[in-house]
């Protein structure tokens, strides 16, 4: 058997049939009863013309409210309020809200704690293979010395940030720009 | 290795592709990738906890019919009914066991079940074209459904995709993701086909490509074709003292 790894292909214009139909999305990645301060996300995707890119697919992955992650063989006390993966089409305007709690600092290289983030897979029509970043909760005093953040150029990292909604407690919108003057940091994985 | 009383998890680096085996975000001749794709570099991401660990998505949602496309109506589908099987393992050859495989396709017309496909070939009433399965303790996997037909889109003047199956898998890591394209032998419509064609490396074209297999082929009811899927293997272990 060819074990070198399967090529990636886009999800296509008709992906909701087999991946966010149904029960298939996954819009709360936390309960109610999950430790930790409960977070609406608010997640938008522009191409680079500016258009809302209304079929898109994202995903999401996060630890728990102390940094603990649900899957895998890492799990050990990991709230199991908090699975901690969310998946949803946009919608005709580009957007799709998440429901969850912020995210504990989680370990990271050199025993450097990473600041609280969300791992984001972006797939769609026009992606061939699903582009990777990150949200990051701007202004928390961890992003100071996240080991992440310090390897994209200064002037970039706004684009990782999401940015509490004003008059909204505990509402965050996170904007991705596919391309473009305000393109997103996208990363290498 | 960490000591026993070390509260910093282990995290095992993925290997990287290789040059050319996949597609690049931008790939002119399919042309909604124009738009979409990056232009600033990537930056390069060492592997954390975050990207090494993964979902343990839709188990409990996985029922035993939901491997079988054509028994989800109350008639049969059209179209001729294949077994698509194969197994999911990594890139150092470790079988991926209970992975959620997720598809989706056209019915036998080359037509969606889904609002905005605009293709003038009929619906089934019989069938919607999407299942589900984890794979056993080999990484094995099996579907039942009926062979998609090609279908026309409007990238470029006259063109066609090859018929196709979606693939989704989720491995051990949200950074084994994949999303890919089962295609069947011999399919005419390869060589023009620029989704297809947007993997550089011949080879790696090759992977996406099932087989005819005599073996699972069920006389007097369907043809079998096999796909294996290898999802990216962690780095060979490390030097350790």
């Amino acid at each position: 058997m060819d074990l070198r790894p399967t090529p990636s292909q886009t999800v296509g214009p008709f992906f909701h049939l087999g991946l966010t139909a149904d029960a298939r999305s996954v819009a709360v990645m936390a309960s109610a009863q999950a430790k930790g301060e409960q977070v609406w996300l608010c997640c938008r995707i522009f191409d680079g013309e500016g258009l809302p890119v209304t079929d898109a697919m994202i995903e999401l992955w996060q630890a728990d409210a102390e940094g603990r992650y649900h899957g895998g063989n890492q799990n050990i006390g990991a709230d199991p309020e908090c699975p901690g993966f969310g998946r949803l089409a946009t919608n005709e305007e580009g957007r799709c809200d998440f429901e969850t709690v912020k995210p504990g600092c989680v370990p990271g290289p050199d025993d450097v704690h990473q600041a609280p983030h969300i791992e984001v897979a972006i797939f769609a029509r026009g992606l061939l293979k699903q582009l990777f970043t990150r949200i990051y909760f701007a202004d928390d005093p961890a992003n100071a010395g996240d080991p992440v953040l310090a390897l994209v150029p200064v002037d970039r990292r706004a684009t990782l940030m999401a940015r509490p909604q004003t008059g909204r407690p505990n509402h965050w919108q996170f904007d991705i720009h596919l391309q473009g003057d305000l393109e997103t940091v996208f990363f290498d994985v | 290795m960490d000591s026993p009383t070390s509260h910093r998890p282990i995290v095992h680096p993925y290997q990287r592709h290789a040059p050319g085996t996949q597609p690049d975000f931008l790939y002119e001749p399919y042309r909604s990738t124009v738009a979409r794709s990056p232009r600033k570099p990537l930056i390069f991401l060492p592997h954390t906890l975050s990207e090494t660990t993964g979902p343990v998505y839709g188990h409990d949602e996985v029922a035993e019919a939901d491997h079988d496309l054509t028994r989800q109506h109350s008639g049969e589908p059209l179209g001729e009914r294949i077994i698509v099987s194969g197994r999911v393992v990594d890139s150092n050859g470790r079988p991926v066991p209970s992975a959620l495989v997720e598809i989706w396709q056209a019915n036998a017309a080359g037509r969606y079940f889904h609002s905005k496909d605009q293709h003038p070939a009929p619906l089934d009433p019989n069938f919607t074209g999407a299942g589900r399965a984890l794979t056993d303790q080999s990484g094995g996997y099996r579907f039942v459904t009926i062979k998609p037909g090609p279908y026309p889109w409007l990238n470029h003047y006259n063109a066609w995709r090859p018929a196709h199956i979606h693939f989704s898998i989720f491995g051990r890591a949200f950074l084994t993701r994949l999303v890919t394209q089962m295609y069947f032998p011999g399919d005419p419509l390869f060589a023009f086909d620029p989704i297809f064609q947007s993997v550089p490396d011949e080879k790696a074209r090759q992977r996406m490509i099932s087989r005819f297999d005599l073996e699972t082929t069920q006389p007097q009811w369907a043809t079998g074709y096999k796909f294996d899927i290898v999802l990216r293997g962690e780095e060979a272990t490390r030097f350790e003292t």
